[in-house]
């Protein structure tokens, strides 16, 4: 049994939101370079040029990549052998407070969907653990922002509809989002489970390395079709029209009933942010 | 590809006129920024015949809700938000004057028709550039709405603001036209 305390948890928290915000993946940086030597329209070229230097910008003055720096989305995966001592979701929240405010990040929630009053430090943090193994604890910390989340659906096909259902959903998502989620996007999909699990699996997806396919080879190569499917919409960089629409496409699968068949698209942008930290 | 367009503000009419989708500019000036619940309580002091905190007239509105600033800087990371969510306000300010819109993504059909009746112009900005463009803006103060935070009234000035026509006054689309260009039909 190992312990780790809340107190440890807030702090890595706090880092990651500053980190996420501020250092975009090495991962991101090297799908934008193959996508300016890849892409053939010369303001969308222009556009991907922009997108590394403001992505160098942040890095080298510790400020936020984009305006919005998101919802935190806290995967927890929390092995059976740890005492956490203190509260846990007080802890991630502690850190959310402290990392949004010492980082100067934007404060975007809103206590209430209706009401609309912001919360002032961008809590509460959505929080999704799982129980696993081991005795450690891994933090994956993913602020989301609005404006591609906004682009993102859920549909219950029949089982019928079978794979060609699948990617015609996907298609359709990212033809309707058009310029609006700021492509280059990534495109998360969660195929299969329940209703919420398939949304679950589509936004994990995303906290996959870029470019990194799933083990499965069947998925694998499904992601792989489905990128070129994507990219022939000719969308491009922020909707100008060009070859680039997306950088990836991440495919989750899950076990399911056998009268379902649900989809989702979760929707990200260029600024692919995610963190994360193993205690 | 020819070089961008220097634009001035506030803009008049022969400004907007020669401007067509797909031209790169570059804005230098002074712009107003507004997002959802300012454009809200904006139309709504029209609605009611009041007079609002800003004149409009000749004006650029930059949607944007920037983040707070760090010591020593104007303004916080300011990229640009989603337009459509001012779509159903937009309309009764481009009447009273104003010649151009800068945001992210596609506009309705309604606001392209006030562009065209009224001579003014949507642009796009490099959504998520935000470092980027901060460093382009100069000078940054809150007029209005200080207490909608990053949603506030803010003037600022800029210094070459990179911006791609995506509207022009002649109903044109660049979304739609682009990406008419490199769609690929299997």
């Amino acid at each position: 049994m190992k312990t780790i305390k809340a107190s440890q948890i807030t702090d890595a928290v706090k880092k990651m939101c500053m980190d996420a915000n501020y250092d975009l993946g090495e991962d991101v940086v090297k799908a934008l370079d193959e996508a300016i030597e890849k892409e053939e329209s010369p303001v969308c070229k222009v556009v991907l040029q922009h997108i590394k230097e403001n992505s160098e910008i942040a890095r080298r003055d510790s400020v936020p990549m984009c305006q919005d720096t998101g919802f935190a989305v806290i995967f927890a995966e929390i092995g059976q052998d740890v005492h956490i001592e203190g509260n846990f979701v007080d802890a991630v929240n502690e850190g959310v407070r402290q990392g949004y405010k010492e980082g100067y990040l934007r404060k975007s929630i809103v206590a209430d969907p209706l009401n609309r009053v912001n919360t002032g430090d961008n809590t509460p943090a959505v929080i999704h653990t799982s129980i696993v193994p081991g005795d450690s604890l891994k933090i994956i910390m993913a602020p989301k922002g609005g404006g591609s989340e906004n682009m993102s659906g859920l549909k219950m096909l029949k089982p019928s509809d079978g794979v060609e259902g699948i990617k015609q959903f996907i298609l359709e998502r990212v033809s309707e989002a058009g310029p609006n989620p700021c492509p280059p996007i990534v495109v998360g999909v969660g195929i299969g489970g329940t209703f919420e699990v398939a949304a679950l699996l589509a936004k994990k997806s995303l906290t996959r390395e870029l470019g990194k396919h799933n083990p499965d080879p069947e998925i694998a190569k499904l992601e792989e079709e489905m990128l070129e499917k994507v990219n022939k919409l000719g969308i491009g960089p922020q909707g100008y029209g060009g070859r680039i629409t997306a950088l990836a496409v991440h495919i989750e699968k899950h076990p399911c009933h056998i009268a379902s068949l649900p989809v989702a698209v979760n929707i990200n942008c260029h600024a692919h942010r995610h963190k994360e930290v193993v205690l | 590809m020819e070089g961008p367009i220097k634009l001035q503000t506030p803009l008049k009419d022969e400004d907007v006129e020669k401007l067509k989708i797909g031209d790169q500019v570059l804005i230098s000036g002074v712009l107003l920024t507004g997002r959802d619940a300012a454009h809200k309580r904006l139309v709504e002091l029209l609605d009611k015949g009041e007079e609002l905190p800003i004149d409009v007239k000749g004006q650029v509105i930059y949607y944007v809700g920037p983040t707070p600033a760090k010591p020593g800087r104007v303004i916080g990371s300011a990229g640009p938000t989603t337009s459509g969510r001012m779509d159903a306000y937009a309309p009764r300010l481009i009447e009273l004057g104003l010649k151009g819109m800068i945001g992210k993504g596609s506009r309705a059909d309604n606001v392209i028709e006030a562009m065209k009746k009224y001579k003014s112009v949507y642009f796009a900005a490099i959504g998520g550039a935000a470092a980027l463009i901060a460093s382009q803006i100069k000078k940054a103060e809150i007029i209005a709405y200080e207490d909608l935070g990053p949603e506030a009234i803010r003037r600022i000035e800029v210094e070459n603001f990179p911006a791609v026509v995506v509207n022009d006054i002649y109903g044109n689309d660049l979304y739609k036209e682009g990406r008419k260009r490199y769609q690929i039909i299997d």
